[in-house]
């Protein structure tokens, strides 16, 4: 934790040159004042300074955004980003031209994206936060036809009476197509490999 | 790119002054050679090369409008 304890003739003057040396706005710091100081008379005599102590808050969920404003532009991509904080999870929505560079083959730059960002935002902090980077509504998309994928291969697999395995996926793909095909008693799913090989498996009863 | 890998990079190590990327260019590739403080190697890398995965993914993403091959190597 980045902290200065500074002193002026007054309170203000003590904050204002402990955010230059924090190079840093008010906005983004804790101020504890140890003493207001006295002006003493004539301004000369048992006059005592000020003293605060000036703390930066970690505003994780702002160096996320921060983060991902970077690594766009230096990729040469304009972008906006919506952050929609929750208890436990932060959502990232961008959007912009060439947003699809940022996609990648079946979102992988987005995933690798967003990987980073989480370990950004939960670096050095105790209780972690979900990231989810979505870029213009890839994510529901995605799940759409993740969704359909899993209903047709159901379809194959209680056909052909075999099991069926699908590519390698993150987490919360894999968790799309469980969820999609849980009430589908005709067939059960689970996960099988290691990551990130992991890959969803659906077999036949 | 080079400033690509080190905003990528800095946030996640301990030692961002440690930082070190080299590039070397030939006709057909670029290869970046990423270097960081010997504390910070396991912060770039990851769990089975994850982190490393995810790094050189978005690089070559942004060097996919090159139409040179990228590498990035670390350490």
């Amino acid at each position: 934790m980045r902290q200065v304890t500074a002193t002026g003739q007054t309170v203000d003057e003590a904050v204002q040159s402990a955010l230059v040396k924090l190079d840093t706005v008010i906005d983004r710091v804790h101020v504890d004042v140890i003493d207001e100081g006295k002006k003493g008379i004539f301004g000369v005599f048992g006059s005592k300074p000020a003293i605060v102590k000036v703390r930066v808050l970690n505003d994780k969920v702002k160096e996320g955004e921060e983060f991902l404003r970077q690594v766009a532009e230096q990729m040469g991509i304009t972008i906006t980003i919506n952050t929609v904080k929750k208890e436990k999870e932060v959502l990232y929505e961008l959007s912009g031209e060439k947003i699809a560079m940022l996609i990648g083959k079946r979102g992988q730059t987005l995933n690798a994206l967003q990987y980073l960002t989480h370990l950004v935002v939960n670096r050095n902090v105790d209780g972690f936060k979900t990231v989810i980077i979505d870029a213009e509504g890839y994510r529901e998309r995605r799940n759409d036809t993740l969704i359909q994928l899993a209903n047709r291969l159901a379809q194959k697999a209680i056909q052909t009476q075999k099991s069926v395995s699908l590519e390698p996926m993150p987490s919360y793909e894999r968790k799309v197509i469980h969820t999609a095909l849980q009430n589908n008693n005709k067939i059960s799913t689970h996960s099988d490999g290691v990551e990130p090989n992991r890959k969803v498996v659906i077999k036949p009863e | 790119m080079k400033a690509l890998i080190e905003t990528i990079v800095r946030p996640l190590v301990d030692h961002p002054e440690a930082i070190v990327i080299t590039e070397e260019e030939n006709e057909y590739k670029i290869r970046y050679h990423l270097t960081v403080h010997e504390n910070d190697v396991g912060k770039v890398i990851g769990k089975n090369g994850r982190i490393a995965k995810a790094i050189r993914t978005v690089v070559y993403a942004a060097g996919s409008d090159v139409n040179k091959k990228i590498y990035l190597d670390i350490m």
